[in-house]
């Protein structure tokens, strides 16, 4: 990427950042104050990070952004080294569908879906999620069930409608959703915070070990700072946001 | 569009119960309103068809609907009679295949007595050419030279029906038309009852509501009569009234049939300017539908209301729809992660209250013809009313097609709705 300076820097020129932000700013329509004044964000492809901040210090919105469905009023927003504003807003959508998973603290499946088209809804929307799974020799149906295996889901619950599920059971078909097709990078927001502690880490090491296997880089965010355990990197909002210097946190 | 079509099914599926009620209220909000166009049709094409096959209908100068009112649905009374001179005339015009002279001014009970010869029964002719037909019985003699044979009556069958009259029951006549119930004792003919020898089945048509006599009849119950009442003094039995005279001098009206349609409007205009006295003549078809575009308001006020059903029907429907949006907001946001376009999720709303739309005509029309089948033999028989069965006609296709453009707009209220969610609501899953 020539026209970046951190990206040649980086020295990373064969495999460009999973996600980089740089001197991004974001206020809500109607806001009188900045929501998020980042100066520069850069997550490696394939790195494990975990971004924590208090409640309403914008994480979430921070994801929207990464994903591309908001824009952020100054700033670039790459992600695997394309910058989204460049991107239509139906490209943009596309984008996201082929490149970035999503898992939410809540509520992340259709009610009226079974778990396992939950999982293949992800690949419905990309046709370049449906493309790497058929590179790899598999197909979707294939695919969902064998990370549902993975991530510890029976065959027998993938057939019962979303809403049939328990909240872990429901959170682990998130997981395999944002991971099935080997996006690169996967987004977690809260994902554990409607769990017990005990399963909080039990889904965060599937989490991990999965993004891993798959490749993927993963922003996990929570305000919960005891999970921060196996990531590569630690991250605190606050010291991001409206930061001059470097964000780079120690781990 | 094809994940959002399956998403939109699986949605309705996942909301059964309150999506079948949407559809049976837009089902019966568009069958009322098909079934009163309908209604509205075979109504309209049976009234113009309460007299078919009669070529010109002809009476004393006067207004067309006046003429027609009087002479075939017997309501209001001719201000002239015509002579039998003319209809003499007429019946002698080359063009002419037959002629039914029509005497009214009796009544019974309510009912008008209509005055005419047998050959009424062969030429009167409603809806599609279709003649009279007896349920019981047989037609008054025609040219009768027995006394009694004078005095025979023929019911329509609402007359029979109303008052549980058989064959061979005799009843009295009443003189104009306030006889009856209520009216005064002496203008009854009781001196000469009349003999039921015949009943009509019902036709949908006036006849139903008329009895029918030959003309002598009406000559002979009037022989001691002079200027609407009983020649004081004189009593003539009904067995001496063959020695009078029961040649009529004068008819109401007469119905007219022609060798060939094309001279009608000769004929016509040969009637109206017939020196020797002021005669109307009328095409019934033309006047039948002139008349229908009066009494016709009503029958437009009825679609009007109707159409509002189903406009109410459509509002229910788009009511569920954006009710079901509040809870579906965290939905939206979910497709919207996983790479939905807002125009795909406006696209999976609008599908969704489009199907329940296109469902709920689709069982409307069933309904329908469920009914119709149904309901068609009892409108026949008890009404008279011919309820046609076939395919949808324009006008039906034209309201159709405006029920799926007003549902095609309300599907749009939701959909720009959730359009504007998942725009305003970024990543942020609300509950
Ligand atoms: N869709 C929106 N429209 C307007 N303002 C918003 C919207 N979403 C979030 N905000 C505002 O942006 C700020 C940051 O919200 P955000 O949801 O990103 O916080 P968060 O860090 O994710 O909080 P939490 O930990 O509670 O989830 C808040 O002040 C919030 O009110
Ligand atoms: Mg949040």
């Amino acid at each position: 990427m020539p026209d970046h300076p951190t990206e040649t820097a980086s020295g990373a020129a064969a495999e460009p950042a999973a996600v980089l932000l740089d001197a991004l700013r974001y206020r809500w329509p109607g806001a009188d104050c900045d929501c998020l004044n980042i100066a520069t964000l850069r997550i490696a492809a394939g790195e494990r990070v975990f971004l924590r901040g208090p409640s309403g210090s914008g994480k979430t919105t921070l994801l929207s952004l990464v994903g591309g469905v908001i824009l952020p009023q100054a700033g670039v927003v790459r992600i695997a080294g394309q910058s989204l504003a460049a991107l239509s807003a139906g490209a943009r959508d596309r984008f996201r569908a082929d490149h970035v998973g999503f898992v939410f603290q809540l509520f992340n499946l259709l009610p009226y879906l079974s778990a396992r088209d939950n999982i293949l809804l992800a690949c419905r929307f990309s046709p370049q999620r449906r493309a790497r799974i058929a590179v790899a020799g598999s197909t979707p149906e294939a695919e969902a069930t064998r990370l549902a295996e993975r991530l510890d889901l029976g065959a027998a619950l993938l057939d019962r409608p979303a809403a049939a599920l328990s909240v872990g059971q429901q959170q682990r078909v998130a997981a395999a959703r944002a991971l099935i097709g080997r996006p690169g990078l996967v987004v977690a927001d809260e994902p554990t915070s409607a769990l017990d502690a005990e399963r909080q880490q039990a889904f965060i090491d599937l989490l991990l070990d999965e993004c891993a296997a798959a490749g993927a880089a993963l922003l996990f965010v929570s305000h919960d700072q005891r999970l921060a355990g196996h990531f590569d990197r630690v991250l605190d909002l606050a010291t991001i946001h409206r930061a001059t210097g470097s964000m780079q946190a120690p781990a | 569009m094809s994940p959002v079509f399956t998403l939109s099914l699986h949605s309705i599926a996942n909301r059964r119960l309150s999506v079948l009620l949407t559809v049976i209220a837009v089902a019966l909000s568009v069958a009322l309103l098909l079934g009163v166009e309908r209604l509205r049709n075979d109504a309209k094409a049976g009234f113009a068809q309460t007299l078919s096959g009669t070529d010109l209908v002809v009476g004393a100068r006067s207004g067309p609907v006046q003429l027609l009112l009087y002479a075939v649905f017997h309501l209001g009374s001719a201000t002239n009679n015509m002579s039998w001179a003319s209809i003499e005339h007429l019946a002698a015009l080359p063009q002419v295949q037959w002629l039914v002279p029509i005497s009214l001014g009796d009544s019974h009970r309510g009912h008008r007595v209509v005055g005419s010869t047998a050959d009424f029964f062969a030429h009167y002719r409603h809806g599609d050419r279709r003649p009279l037909r007896f349920a019981q019985g047989r037609p008054f003699e025609d040219k009768p030279a027995e006394a009694a044979g004078i005095f025979e009556v023929v019911l329509g069958a609402e007359v029979a029906a109303r008052f549980g009259y058989a064959l061979g029951q005799r009843i009295v006549l009443s003189h104009g038309s306030l006889g009856g119930e209520g009216g005064p004792r002496f203008a009854d003919h009781a001196d000469k009852p009349f003999t039921v020898v015949g009943i009509l089945a019902r036709s949908g048509t006036p006849v139903d509501r008329a009895l029918l006599v030959s003309l002598e009849g009406i000559e002979a119950i009037h022989v001691d009569w002079h200027g609407g009442a009983p020649i004081p003094g004189l009593r003539i039995a009904p067995e001496h009234v063959r020695k009078f005279d029961l040649q009529p001098k004068s008819v109401t009206a007469a119905l007219v049939g022609l060798k060939s349609r094309t001279a009608v409007f000769r004929v016509q205009r040969q009637i109206n300017t017939y020196p020797d006295e002021a005669l109307t003549a009328i095409l019934p078809g033309a006047t039948l539908q002139a008349l229908w575009s009066l009494v016709g308001i009503a029958e437009k006020a009825l679609l009007a209301v109707s159409a509002l059903v189903v406009a109410v029907g459509l509002a229910g429907m788009v009511a569920v729809v954006v009710a079901s949006l509040g809870e579906r907001r965290r939905e939206l946001a979910i497709l919207r992660a996983l790479g939905a376009r807002p125009r795909q999720v406006f696209a999976l709303l609008a599908v969704e209250s489009l199907l329940l739309a296109l469902a709920g005509i689709a069982l409307g029309l069933v309904l329908l013809y469920g009914a119709g089948a149904a309901f068609a033999p009892w409108l026949s028989s008890a009404h008279g009313l011919q309820l046609s069965l076939g395919w949808p006609g324009v006008g039906e296709w034209r309201l159709l097609g405006a029920v799926l453009a007003v549902s095609l707009l309300a599907s749009l209220v939701p959909a720009l709705r959730a359009y504007r969610y998942s725009l305003a609501d970024g990543m942020t899953i609300r509950v």
